[in-house]
């Protein structure tokens, strides 16, 4: 009783650390070389898929960026993201390329829309509101200005306005303000 | 030769893991809903099925009948199982990146699969020998994917159609499942 209670153990002890082994050994042999800089960049785009970098989508310009491409190129993030990667990469922060143009947010002028929809499937943030044949309207807030919208519509009701300047989204330009950091006291 | 291919037959169509043993509903009811998700689930099964079936006859064979261990065979054929299936994903993740990214979750997955412990089971219990099992192994999956895909062609169609709002969703899939069993009972008596 004792002895078959034993060979089982023993047995399955065995067994458990041959597999065991094996897949030890064939997950050093197997490893997967991926570049774990990728999955970093990539979780620290705003994932919009957007393609205002000119990549088809978010992991792709983490791929590239990983490569050495320049880290300014994603305006959904804007200031905050390309601040993170420059930190991440070891690299200066750049200002974005697409700083001299004001941030702009669709605007669907509401008279013109037919209701088809399209614009809601081109927009990776899913900042169109409306369903089919009701008048789509944009929520300004979750709209990244990325331009998706515009070429679907098929009445070209959609309009790419300047964010008007308002307390909330006034940005202060304190880089601009020559300052000295110090430790001494 | 004759006797292989019969058994192929028979496992496929006759005693089909899904529709007359039962085994495997899991899968078949959860990753039928797209069709693609389905071959890959398939081409999945299948491979771990015949891989499952060569390990488990030889861990029986050489390890659990000469130790007296047989009242152990569920538990070792789980454990062949789990180290097949993570085995595979990492061969797999290696060798193959597309299919890898194309099975994705389904991989890990089978090791919760019945039929794969059933078919080892089910191999002492019929008494194959080697080549049978493999072939056993085989065909079950071969099976498992013919019902898997046609069922998950059917419910795309059917997502398309227009259902009565009781039979909608779960309980049409439920009625095709049953419908498509009644079928598969014709094949009852092509092989004796």
């Amino acid at each position: 009783m004792i002895l078959s209670i034993t060979i089982a153990i023993v047995t399955f002890a065995v067994l458990g650390i041959i597999f065991g082994s094996l897949l030890g050994y064939t997950s050093i042999r197997f490893k997967v070389k991926t570049d774990p800089i990728v999955e970093e960049l990539d979780a620290i785009l705003p994932q919009t898929q957007c393609g205002q970098c000119g990549y088809p989508g978010c992991k792709p310009y983490a791929q590239a960026i990983a490569n050495g491409d320049d880290i300014n190129k994603c305006p959904p993030g804007g200031d905050a993201v390309m601040r993170q990667l420059a930190e991440r990469m070891g690299v200066e922060p750049k200002g974005l390329e697409t700083e001299e143009k004001p941030k702009l947010v669709a605007f669907i002028r509401e008279d013109e829309c037919i209701g088809c929809t399209k614009c809601i499937q081109a927009c990776p943030v899913d900042a169109i509101l409306g369903a089919t044949r009701q008048m789509h309207t944009v929520i300004t807030d979750e709209c990244t200005g990325c331009e998706l919208c515009v070429a679907p519509c098929p009445t070209d009701c959609i309009d790419m306005n300047p964010i008007a300047l308002t307390t909330q989204n006034w940005e202060w330009d304190l880089n601009r303000i020559p300052t000295k950091t110090t430790t001494e006291l | 030769m004759s006797d292989y291919f019969l058994l192929f037959i028979g496992t496929v169509l006759v005693n089909n893991f899904v529709l007359v043993k039962f085994l495997g509903l899991c899968p078949f009811m959860g990753v039928s809903n797209k069709i693609e998700t389905a071959v890959g689930m398939s081409f999945a099964t299948t491979f771990v099925l015949t891989l499952t079936a060569a390990v488990s006859y030889i861990v029986n064979k050489y390890i659990l009948l000469p130790l007296d261990l047989v009242y152990l065979q569920t538990l070792g054929f789980i454990l062949v199982i789990a180290v097949v299936v993570q085995f595979t994903e990492m061969v797999m993740h290696k060798t193959s990146p597309t299919l890898y990214r194309l099975l994705g979750i389904f991989l890990p997955l089978i090791t919760t699969n019945c039929a794969i412990l059933g078919l080892a089971l089910l191999n002492i219990n019929e008494n194959h020998d080697f080549v049978e099992s493999i072939i056993y192994g085989f065909s079950a999956g071969v099976g498992f994917s013919l019902v898997l895909v046609v069922f998950s062609s059917m419910r795309e169609r059917l997502a398309a159609s227009d259902i009565p709002l009781p039979f909608k969703g779960a309980s049409i899939a439920m009625v095709t499942a049953g419908l498509m069993s009644l079928a598969f009972m014709g094949f009852t008596g092509l092989i004796k």
